[in-house]
């Protein structure tokens, strides 16, 4: 026999969970009481609910572990909304656990009551509002089941107060079946679209492997690059995808997209059969989805219905987990002769080659300026490539994707579907939580970092020694390229006035800050940053106010029409 | 077009929120929505009607079959299937003439008074969305409508196929 708190608690011990970001309010006190009560959960407490929903998201993204989120009703419950957006769209598994009002009260509009089920109802996977303390059991093993299998995503559990109250008791029995009648993931490829799949793989001159975030979740990175050096065709990744096939694998030609490589965009446009592995065709990706790669056969491997042609048409599609439904080509193909295929793919990589010959993500570092992409760089160094680069949003964030090539899967964490400023840093820590002894890099802005700075607070009680890299181009750089390049220079509320001395502010809240507005002191000062094993250190870098984010996708063309700098295209 | 598609779900608490949820967050339009718990009181039924063209179709029911509380779609538009719909509609009948060709209308299309008063009759029709429609239009031209409610369109395909969970 035991409470509805210690229940919620138990539950979560059955489960592994290790670890619970949230913030406590008195819907959630009695559960907080039965937290208290032991050690197996540990609960970190953050600054601001949004957080605690980023760093459960940064925390699975990380490890694959589903991420927990423990907040009390009203302004706790509704504060996690943008991170569980963040989560949903980017297909990531958490589960956030809400207190609610007394169920007598639900309705009243009662003090913090917020009807959570209905707010997080369009940005989640499924949610459960729990009636009776003997259901809690069932319904949050029911929602870590549901958050990460099939296309992962963010579940709610909206606890009222009067079920997890701590003077009743209940017997708990963890639930041995979590299935459900109505939700049976499909994870094999139906073998008449595997035949198909590899019959046009087979014929391909031009293939290419566009690899999404599905295949991280689906772990296929083993798969992907057996079948990638198989066929010896190039591979291109989203911005989700990057590390699921190695960026400094001979064969990947870069990111593809808005800011894809030249040699990625014209690879996708000219391929005869692109074989997509768990990426969505996000209008970020295709640019002008009539002009999309006129000339490709479209095989499209996901393992969401919903997402195979929902914006370009699939010719053969394939639903299923990617590295399942990669493994069955590998099987089909087991017997064919890919002798010749090196000889076969000679033209198409000639033609590739020349693309990249063009060094799109070249550029030139005068003297007096810091050049963003030369930070990352230096980071890439410092870090010998093996750091886990959590980002924020804005051009830092497209600097990071195109300039530090990732070899690893779920090494590169950011908002990638919502594009939420703000992410970075508690993503980041949730990283830290999970991998203890690895470096974990934020890269951020002057804007993005504002937006859960409080965090610095966290950092400091659970000694979290992140690497804080801020590329601040005193500006909200992204709306100010755009405003460049669309509203004739007009920079509307893009820049910022009174920028904190971030210095004084990080040492304010008890860690270390480096400045840096010299090229001269730039690989120094990273040094040093990265000396510091144990403590958390902010550097703020000083970069060039006017530069851009290139290539850059020109609106309403095809894949491959690009700016290539502000003043030549493609 | 016109599009007739049939939902199997679980009765539970939000999952109707859910499938309107589908229609309203992606900016489809529902046309009538019919649901009730089924023979097995722990299943709902819903038939929906709505517009689109195949792609916007294959989103919905994909969208309807992602929700967790859904087993089975189908669409019914263009597999043989029954369709009905029942209707409640109150008329002003305050003199014999119209109170006449009220009537007669009534008969023929088999429709049935309800309830009857002073000044009202209020009638009941079962019948296929055009058929219902037809009556409204007759009806008009011998009496004043004071309210009329319609459950939307109810559907099953013929013979043997059938949802089930
Ligand atoms: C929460 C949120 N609000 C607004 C935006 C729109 N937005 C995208 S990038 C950007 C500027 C980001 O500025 P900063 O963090 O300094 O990065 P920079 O582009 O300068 O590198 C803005 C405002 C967003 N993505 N997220
Ligand atoms: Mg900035």
């Amino acid at each position: 026999m035991m409470s509805g708190a210690a229940m919620v608690v138990q539950t979560l011990n059955d489960l592994g969970v290790k670890h619970v970001f949230g913030y406590p309010g008195g819907a959630v006190l009695d559960i907080y009481d039965a937290l208290f009560a032991q050690d197996e959960v540990e609960h970190v407490l953050v600054r601001h609910e949004q957080a605690a929903a980023h760093m459960a998201d940064g925390y699975a993204r990380s490890t694959g572990i589903t991420g927990t989120v423990l907040v009390t009703s009203g302004p706790g419950a509704t504060n996690t909304i943008t991170g569980i957006a963040t989560a949903y769209m980017d297909s990531i598994p958490m589960v956030v656990l809400s207190g609610q009002v007394p169920s007598q009260h639900i309705g009243e509009d009662a003090f913090q009551e917020t009807d959570m089920v209905g707010c997080s109802r369009p940005i989640v996977k499924h949610s459960f509002l729990v009636k009776r303390a003997v259901d809690i059991p069932k319904a949050i093993a029911q929602a870590y089941y549901i958050a990460n299998t099939g296309r992962p995503g963010p579940v709610v559990v909206d606890l009222p107060k009067d079920i997890v109250n701590v003077a009743e008791e209940h017997p708990y029995e963890f639930p041995t079946d979590v299935t459900l009648r109505s939700y049976n993931p499909v994870l094999k490829g139906h073998n008449k679209q595997i035949g198909k799949a590899v019959k046009s793989i087979q014929a391909a001159k031009r293939p290419v492997l566009y690899v999404g975030g599905g295949a991280i979740t689906a772990e296929a990175q083993g798969k992907v690059t057996e079948l990638a050096e198989l066929l010896h065709c190039p591979v291109t990744c989203t911005l989700m995808g990057l590390g699921a096939f190695s960026g400094v694998h001979p064969q990947f030609v870069g990111m593809l997209g808005m800011h894809g490589t030249v040699e990625a965009n014209k690879t996708m446009h000219n391929a005869d059969c692109i074989v997509a592995l768990g990426a969505r065709f996000d209008d970020r990706v295709t640019n002008n989805v009539e002009k999309f790669c006129p000339y490709a056969d479209i095989i499209h491997v996901d393992i969401d219905p919903a997402s195979i042609s929902k914006t370009v048409k699939a010719h053969i599609p394939v639903v299923g987990s990617v590295d399942t439904v990669v493994q069955q080509i590998l099987e089909a193909l087991a017997g064919s002769d890919f002798s010749e295929q090196k000889a076969k793919l000679a033209d198409w990589w000639k033609q590739i080659e020349g693309w990249r010959s063009q060094q799109c993500l070249s550029f030139e570092q005068p003297s007096e300026v810091i050049k963003p992409q030369k930070v990352i760089e230096a980071l890439y160094k410092h870090t010998n490539g093996e750091a886990f680069v959590s980002s924020d949003v804005g051009q830092h964030q497209m600097f990071a994707a195109l300039y530090y090539p990732f070899a690893k899967p779920r090494q590169w964490i950011n908002s990638g579907g919502l594009g939420t400023m703000g992410f970075g840093l508690p993503a980041a820590m949730g990283v830290q939580f999970a991998h203890p002894e690895a470096t974990s890099v934020v890269v951020t802005g002057d804007g993005s970092i504002q937006m859960n700075i409080q965090e610095l607070s966290t950092c400091l009680q659970y000694n979290l020694p992140i690497k804080i890299i801020t590329l601040n181009n005193r500006a909200l750089g992204m709306v100010r390229q755009w405003q460049d390049m669309i509203y004739q220079g007009r920079h509307s509320s893009s820049y910022m006035d009174s920028m904190p001395d971030f210095i004084k502010l990080v040492e304010a809240y008890g860690h270390i800050g480096i400045k840096v507005d010299k090229l001269e002191e730039l690989d120094d000062a990273m040094e040093r940053c990265f000396a510091e094993k144990n403590r958390l250190v902010f550097m703020d870098i000083a970069v060039d106010q006017n530069e851009h984010v290139y290539p850059m996708q020109i609106k309403y063309g095809a894949m491959d029409e690009m700016r290539l700098s502000k003043t030549e295209r493609t | 077009m016109k599009r007739i598609i049939s939902v199997l779900m679980e009765n539970a608490p939000g999952a109707l929120s859910r499938i309107v949820g589908v229609f309203s967050q992606r900016g489809y339009n529902v046309d009538s929505l019919c649901v009730s718990t089924t023979d097995d009181d722990s299943l709902s039924r819903l038939t929906i009607a709505t517009q689109g063209d195949d792609k916007v179709i294959e989103q919905i029911i994909k969208q309807m079959n992602k929700l967790i509380d859904v087993l089975k779609v189908t669409e019914l538009t263009d597999s043989p299937h029954v369709e009905r719909e029942l209707m409640l509609v109150k008329v002003v009948a305050n003199n014999e003439a119209s109170r006449n060709d009220v009537m007669r209308t009534v008969d023929i299309f088999r429709a049935k008074i309800l309830d009857v008063s002073a000044v009202n009759y209020t009638i009941e029709l079962t019948g296929n969305v055009d058929k219902l429609d037809a009556f409204l239009v007759t009806l008009k031209h011998s009496a004043t409508i004071l309210e009329s409610a319609r459950t939307g369109a109810c559907g099953l395909a013929r013979g043997e196929k059938a949802l089930t969970p």
